[in-house]
């Protein structure tokens, strides 16, 4: 299996810890995971070096996610590299504005390890 | 870019006393899936709200106000130390993060549930107040709903506090 590296983005580091317990908890193998407080730091990690996956909150304070996800696009090194937000919201709204700036998925708090599991697994082209 | 303010445009939802079970459905589902725990809805409760600690989600739009949970800084901490596992909320920033984040969960979580609210309300990012001696007061009268919750004998309340 591929070992995979992630960037986590989300203002709580209690959330970010639930998040890559779920991601182990779906069966990723993880190689390294990336933490992020909002867009800006989330940002600066995406030039770190190549990642599988992105998962970021949408409600953060300094750069939200949907302001990231927009950088995101302008940046070489994230071409390529789904992204899934994670959004406590429940807008409909807010859901399609993301997938039209280039999300790959979304997730909906509160969520559990099945339901990480089946937005993830079909983007990883069959690593799960 | 939108901002909380200028959601104020959307045409107001009012309180209704019907969402007393649609908070409490909210709520239990919150708790169940991030902490793993069946709380149990306290209905011969009259003590009024207390803890030591508060989080608080703003909310505005089709409906203004605020979804606050207060508990004590121990059940916060064993919340903590459920979602996260382990010994992990040693740390008392740990343990405000996490009623932050479960407040912020019940405030979406309730609104997803409410026809009209989940794409005419935002939230703020959550606030946590540490300290018992405060009182809270807003520019205009307020109606809501505060639910009484126990967890393993203690107290934890959720309320829904919003503009009339």
């Amino acid at each position: 299996m591929k070992k995979l590296r992630v960037l986590i983005v989300d203002d709580s580091s209690v959330m970010r810890k639930i998040i890559e317990r779920s991601l182990r908890q779906a069966g990723l193998d993880l190689s390294e995971v990336l933490e992020a407080s909002n867009g800006a730091e989330g940002l600066a990690e995406v030039q770190k070096g190549p990642l599988d996956m992105i998962l970021s909150d949408i409600n953060m304070p300094v750069m939200d996610g949907l302001e990231f996800l927009k950088n995101l696009a302008t940046l070489e090194s994230a071409k390529g590299v789904p992204v899934i937000m994670i959004t406590t919201e429940g807008s409909e709204a807010r859901v399609v504005e993301a997938l039209s700036a280039g999300a790959k998925g979304y997730l909906r708090k509160p969520f559990t390890a099945e339901q990480v599991k089946e937005r993830v697994a079909p983007l990883l082209g069959g690593v799960l | 870019m939108k901002t909380m303010a200028s959601q104020g445009s959307q045409t107001a939802v009012p309180f209704d006393s019907n969402w007393r079970p649609i908070m409490e459905c909210a709520a239990l589902e919150v708790f169940e899936m991030m902490a793993g725990v069946r709380l149990e809805i306290d209905t011969a409760c009259t003590e009024e709200p207390h803890g030591e600690q508060t989080a608080m989600v703003g909310m505005a739009g089709a409906l203004c106000g605020m979804t606050t949970l207060r508990c004590s800084r121990a059940t916060a901490t064993r919340f903590a130390s459920l979602m996260l596992g382990g010994d992990a909320a040693s740390n008392p920033s740990t343990a405000r993060d996490a009623i932050g984040e479960l407040c912020n969960m019940i405030a979406g979580n309730f609104k997803a549930k409410v026809t009209n609210l989940a794409d005419h309300c935002m939230l703020s990012v959550p606030t946590v107040i540490t300290g018992e001696d405060y009182s809270m007061s807003t520019g205009e009268p307020t109606v809501g709903v505060t639910l009484a919750l126990k967890f393993d004998g203690e107290p934890i309340w959720v309320s829904l506090i919003t503009h009339s």
